[in-house]
């Protein structure tokens, strides 16, 4: 038999957002869960180290900054559950509900939607089919499979610059190829980078393919100009940017962007009444760490205003 | 407890856990993987609901290093269910519980 549970706020996904929802909804003691799929933490797992986190002056692991997050939402009672969403249904705001993979169905009065992103795929031959074979989205957990062999990183953002000079530790050499003539990542990343003599850039040049028998042999890039040329490499690191966990959301009364991601305004308040939005899910520009958790924390108080609206109503 | 049903499988013993009569799904992790980390948990839930039925094992990479380079491993966390020795299929990347579940029925 199919269970039927209600809460004031749900909150969806456990990364930084999520967890910084649920230790605010969990010390405003709201009758509240949290739903993750796998494991607490999101993209900040594959984050070898965060440096740009205020309070941790030494930095520290992706891992580790998660757990603190978690055990100190724990230790204010954070509910939470392991499951993994099949549908949100919030066409009427009124009777607001979601199904779960097992068929339980709960209901709720708010939901903050903090469901976050993960790495894109570039969509080139060969890509696919050498996924962990070569081709690898976290240098983070592949590295050590590079022990004094060439690599290229594909990408030109915080995250692929960073991954670059982690890559140095255990490569011979790391080529990163961009499309553009300069670096987006930001000013004390790139100046590492520079002076890394294992980094070589490779500049307005795209990936074309990924060529290999058993696993990644070379890559073929192509110049803005429109030469072409051959890349001997054993694997390569694709940073190109995020796609949206938005599978189980009503992307169209959401108002969704054109990407999938959801608009919200300051409050984090979407579209639908009773629904926030927080972290890297957000139609926005920025996503670290610390604005997924300011965000979260936003959402949990717009969360209790709306409550107490609809119970003055 | 389920942690004690998920198996430490080494070089050494691979090769007769995965020619035992059970299908078998190994998770080849490291302790600096923190998407590894992540789905530890959900291993050990595994563990626990196929007890009898699937074994389920986990290769530390670093302290193995012969068996993930003969399946031509460059990434973890990746699962591997195997029957009767033989691979029937992977997957790679912190998926999940239901990947998971989805491939452990290719071999039920």
């Amino acid at each position: 038999m199919e269970q039927k549970t209600h809460y004031e706020l749900v909150i969806l996904g456990g990364g930084p957002a999520g967890l910084s929802a649920g230790l605010y909804a969990a010390r405003a003691r709201l009758n509240h869960i949290l739903i993750e799929k796998g494991a607490h933490g999101g993209q900040v797992l594959l984050t070898d180290w965060i440096d740009n986190y205020p309070g941790f002056p030494e930095g520290l692991s992706g891992f580790d900054l998660i757990e603190k997050m978690s055990e100190h939402a724990k230790r204010f009672d954070l509910n939470s559950m392991t499951a993994e969403v099949v549908s949100v249904n919030i066409d009427d705001h009124k009777n607001k509900s979601l199904t779960l993979d097992n068929g339980n169905i709960i209901t709720f009065d708010t939901i903050i939607l903090g469901t976050g992103a993960r790495a894109n795929a570039l969509g080139v031959p060969g890509e696919e089919e050498m996924r962990g074979k070569g081709v690898s989205y976290c240098g983070t957990c592949d590295a050590p499979f590079y022990r004094n062999v060439e690599v290229a990183v594909i990408g030109g953002g915080d995250t692929a610059v960073e991954e670059a000079q982690y890559l140095t530790k255990f490569a011979s050499k790391v080529y990163v190829v961009h499309r553009r003539d300069e670096l987006r990542a930001t000013k004390v990343i790139q100046e590492a980078a520079f002076a890394n003599d294992k980094i070589e850039f490779i500049w307005n040049t795209q990936l074309k393919s990924i060529e290999g028998d058993n696993g990644v042999e070379q890559l073929q890039l192509e110049n803005k100009d429109g030469t072409t040329s051959t890349l001997k490499v054993e694997g390569v690191f694709i940073f190109v940017g995020i796609t949206p966990n938005n599978n189980c959301l009503p992307l169209e009364i959401l108002q969704a962007d054109k990407w999938g991601f959801i608009p919200v305004d300051k409050e984090t308040c979407t579209a639908v009444p009773g629904v926030m939005a927080a972290g890297d899910i957000v139609s926005k520009n920025v996503r670290q760490v610390v604005n997924a958790c300011g965000e979260g924390a936003v959402a949990v108080l717009a969360a209790e205003a709306y409550l107490n609206h609809i119970k003055g109503e | 407890m389920a942690s004690e049903k998920v198996q430490q499988v080494n070089d050494g013993d691979f090769d007769t856990l995965i020619n035992s009569d059970l299908p078998t799904l190994v998770d080849f992790w490291a302790p600096w993987c923190g998407p590894c980390k992540a789905i530890g948990p959900v291993i050990e839930d595994l563990a626990g609901e196929y007890d009898g039925k699937v074994t389920i094992a986990k290769m530390n990479v670093d302290d193995n290093p012969n068996t993930p380079g003969q399946f031509g491993i460059r990434a973890i966390p990746t699962i591997i269910l195997f029957k009767k020795g033989e691979v029937v299929d992977q997957v790679t990347g912190a998926v999940g519980k239901t990947q998971l579940v989805e491939l452990i029925n290719k071999a039920l």
